[in-house]
């Protein structure tokens, strides 16, 4: 009897990983505060990158600021691989990037295994 | 608290509990006041040691993601909470396992980041050479000002055994300049005044002042910086199937581990504990730190040990095009020859032949003059005065010399001259090495020749040939005439001749023997850009600070033909590095993972959760070896 109590469980367990971590999700892209011919966003890194997606505009000098609270070894370094940067984030504490807004374009980043993974647009 | 801490801290709490695993069924010696004591210790390790997992893995999922930390995090926490569930129900417990587990990660972990520090070694090393400042001249006074302060256009003076600051042209004085930091040169260079000297080289011997022409961010070290920061960070397309894999692999795992534990105790009836620990063993071992590890560090060691040789790849693509090259083009100007014509043979009386020569060209612009110049004054040629100079348009010069005629110029100077036969002879020889040949007459009699080619570099024979032996064809493309293009062609081994070729039309010709080949394009990256586009593997080739860093895939910054070798050497290396490396990732994950589900127990192979901790710390470990031994493989 509870081996089908435990079978039952099992596959309740499995159904839940599948759709916790499959299912597609709605990511709410936010846009940068523009100030001063600067735009900003704060981007939490916790794990994951909150937000997700960040929309940028074209030609304005933007700054991205990472904050890590996650002190997992998996966030140590954020890597934006068309931009060719590589930075050491430090732990709560607000680490900005300057991001050259010249060409238009949607561009993944990650973290520096490539697990995390993280996006901007420049419109 | 550091990784490194958190290893320690975990070890000296989990060594008691290691101790009684091999005491324990020897002497029957146990820890006293089994298994509180456990209990004790190994809550103290989950507490500090691995709280910043638990935490990670909870942040993560919160995200609806997945990551190692999660699966430690789970494979850790149900042996801890199961042992406490079974410590109060009086059955055996497995504290250990977690304790264990959570050391041997950590280890590996702080190995990983020891190795990994001296993997990312090439950017580091490349920002020391940078000189901290400058001795510049300020309304007449030398003053020493750091290196941000200075301007275009000052002028700087560098000292022996002191570094050179920035970029720019000497305006007084000479000197040797070690320049192997940045081109892999070992030679010292010479240098004199209207020779261009590059930042963060190192002056050996004399003193000597120059201008400034390049400053910050436009330095030649910095552009390489920036280099090969990025291309450290690119991707290589053969990374792809592991991001792919890497997105749904811990879940999937999850997933597997809880198959394991269902079939195990359901379908098979083993014990509650052989079940979970089986399920924990598949947890563990399927880290995919490997997987992740595997491409980014064999491409910081590839492109940084490439870095310090002066040969930068621009991204990991690259790695993947140099790979599957089959024929390397090369344009003949500057890439294949020096680049400038030189004088190659002189028949007749070297001294009284070249007096007569350098006397008449002294005068004279053209090009061949410069050449003849150029050898006069390496052989320490005296220069005479001369009166009555006529120049006449293709066909030389003449002048009075010692009061006697002489001249220098084609067979149209002759007139009524005959030559000798022996000089007849010769000038056919010459001529048909593609050599420009001009006779030297003095008093209506020719007394020699001068033979003028823009000659093979040094290095192209034996550069030509490796490639050659590496089964490559090799093809060379130019503006010149059939004839010279093939005597050059000859003289340095190449395979085949594409002569008369305007330069907009070369990457036309790259183009067709696309058809045919993987073309590499080899040239010098400004005229060539074209070309270079074009090709699959665009190969640029400076000389020291005039690299078009925007034209080519690979640029080489000493202008030496076998770095193209070196390069596509390199560049092989490292991509069947990242191939093994992954190769070696997918292979520990997708046979570790049946091994610790027990899936081949009938062949006696099982894997109980400490030892899949301990080979899953090992993998990541080897997969940064292995990309470090990158820098002592042997390159062609």
């Amino acid at each position: 009897m509870d081996k089908i109590i435990i079978l039952i469980i099992a596959l309740l367990l499995i159904g839940f990983i599948m759709w916790w971590f499959f299912s597609k999700r709605k990511t709410d892209a936010i846009e940068a505060k523009i100030k001063n011919n600067t735009q900003e966003v704060e981007i939490v890194v916790s794990g994951g990158y909150t937000p997700n997606i960040v929309v940028l505009q074209k030609d304005i000098p933007a700054k991205i600021i990472f904050n890590r609270k996650d002190t997992s070894n998996c966030f140590n370094e954020v890597v934006f691989p068309d931009f060719g940067i590589k930075e050491q984030l430090p732990i709560n504490e607000a680490f900005p990037i300057e991001i050259d807004t010249k060409n238009a374009g949607e561009y993944q980043y990650s973290c520096g295994m490539n697990m995390f993974h993280g996006k901007i647009i420049i419109k | 608290m550091s990784t490194k801490n958190r290893f320690i801290f975990s070890l000296i709490l989990s060594l008691s509990m290691l101790i009684e695993m091999i005491t324990k069924p020897l002497f029957n010696i146990g820890l006293p006041w089994h298994p509180w004591s456990m209990f004790v210790l190994t809550s103290g390790i989950m507490a500090v040691s691995a709280w910043p997992f638990i935490k990670s893995a909870w942040a993560a999922f919160l995200n609806h993601h997945a990551n190692m930390d999660t699966l430690i995090a789970i494979g850790t926490g149900v042996a801890y909470i199961y042992s406490i569930y079974a410590a109060f129900n009086h059955q055996p417990v497995f504290f250990e396992v977690a304790a264990l587990v959570i050391t041997f990660i950590l280890l590996g972990q702080v190995l990983e980041e020891a190795a990994k520090g001296k993997a990312s070694g090439a950017i580091e090393k490349l920002l020391e050479l940078q000189s901290k400042d400058a001795e510049v001249l300020k309304k007449d006074i030398w003053v020493k000002i750091p290196l941000s302060e200075v301007s275009i256009n000052d002028l700087i003076r560098v000292r022996p055994g002191q570094k050179v600051a920035v970029d720019g042209v000497i305006t007084e004085g000479d000197s040797a300049l070690d320049e192997s930091m940045l081109t892999g040169e070992s030679m010292p260079v010479l240098k004199k005044v209207g020779d261009s000297v590059i930042g963060s080289t190192i002056n050996k011997n004399g003193t000597f002042i120059f201008k400034a022409t390049k400053i910050g961010e436009d330095t030649l070290l910095s552009q390489i910086i920036k280099l090969v920061k990025h291309a450290q960070t690119s991707r290589a397309p053969i990374q792809k199937l592991a991001d792919k894999i890497s997105n749904v692999f811990v879940p999937t795992v999850l997933i597997i581990s809880i198959i394991t534990f269902v079939v195990w105790y359901v379908f098979l009836n083993a014990s509650l504990i052989t079940a979970l620990l089986y399920a924990i063993a598949v947890i563990i071992i399927a880290c995919p730190c490997a997987l992740g590890l595997a491409t980014p560090t064999a491409l910081m060691v590839g492109v940084g040990r490439g870095a310090k040789m002066g040969i930068l790849i621009k991204s990991g693509e690259v790695l993947e095009a140099a790979n599957d090259i089959t024929a390397v083009v090369f344009d003949k100007t500057g890439t294949v020859t020096i680049g400038k014509p030189v004088v190659t043979d002189i028949i007749g009386d070297e001294k009284q032949v070249l007096e007569v020569a350098a006397s008449l060209e002294n005068v004279s612009e053209h090009p061949l003059s410069l050449a003849i110049l150029d050898y006069a004054k390496k052989l320490s040629i005296e220069i005479k005065s001369i009166s009555d100079f006529t120049a006449t348009q293709g066909e030389g010069v003449s002048a009075i010399l010692n009061n006697q005629k002489a001249f220098v110029g084609n067979s149209k100077m002759l007139n009524n001259i005959r030559l000798d036969e022996n000089l007849t002879k010769e000038m056919q020889r010459l001529q048909d090495e593609a050599k420009t040949v001009v006779i030297v007459g003095l008093n209506n009699q020719a007394i020699g020749l001068i033979a003028i080619q823009d000659a093979p570099k040094e290095t192209s024979f034996k550069a030509i040939e490796k490639l050659k032996s590496k089964g490559l064809r090799t093809i060379m493309i130019t503006g010149d005439n059939q004839r010279v293009a093939e005597a050059i062609a000859k003289r340095v081994g190449i395979d085949e001749v594409i002569a008369e070729v305007s330069p907009k039309d070369k990457s036309e010709h790259v183009k067709s023997l696309q058809q045919q080949y993987k073309v590499a394009f080899v040239g010098d990256g400004i005229n060539d850009a074209p070309a270079l586009a074009t090709s699959n593997l665009g190969i640029a080739m400076g000389s020291g600070t005039d690299i078009a860093i925007e034209s080519g895939d690979i640029v080489l910054v000493k202008n030496n033909l076998e770095d193209v070798v070196t390069a596509l050497s390199l560049s092989q290396k490292t991509f069947n590095r990242i191939k093994l490396n992954l190769f070696f990732a997918f292979i520990y994950n997708t046979l570790g993972i049946p091994i610790a589900a027990g899936v081949f127990i009938s062949f006696g192979i099982i894997l109980n959760p400490e030892l899949a901790g301990l080979a899953m710390a090992l993998s990541s470990v080897s997969v940064v070896t292995s990309s470090l031994l990158l820098n002592k493989s042997k390159l062609d």
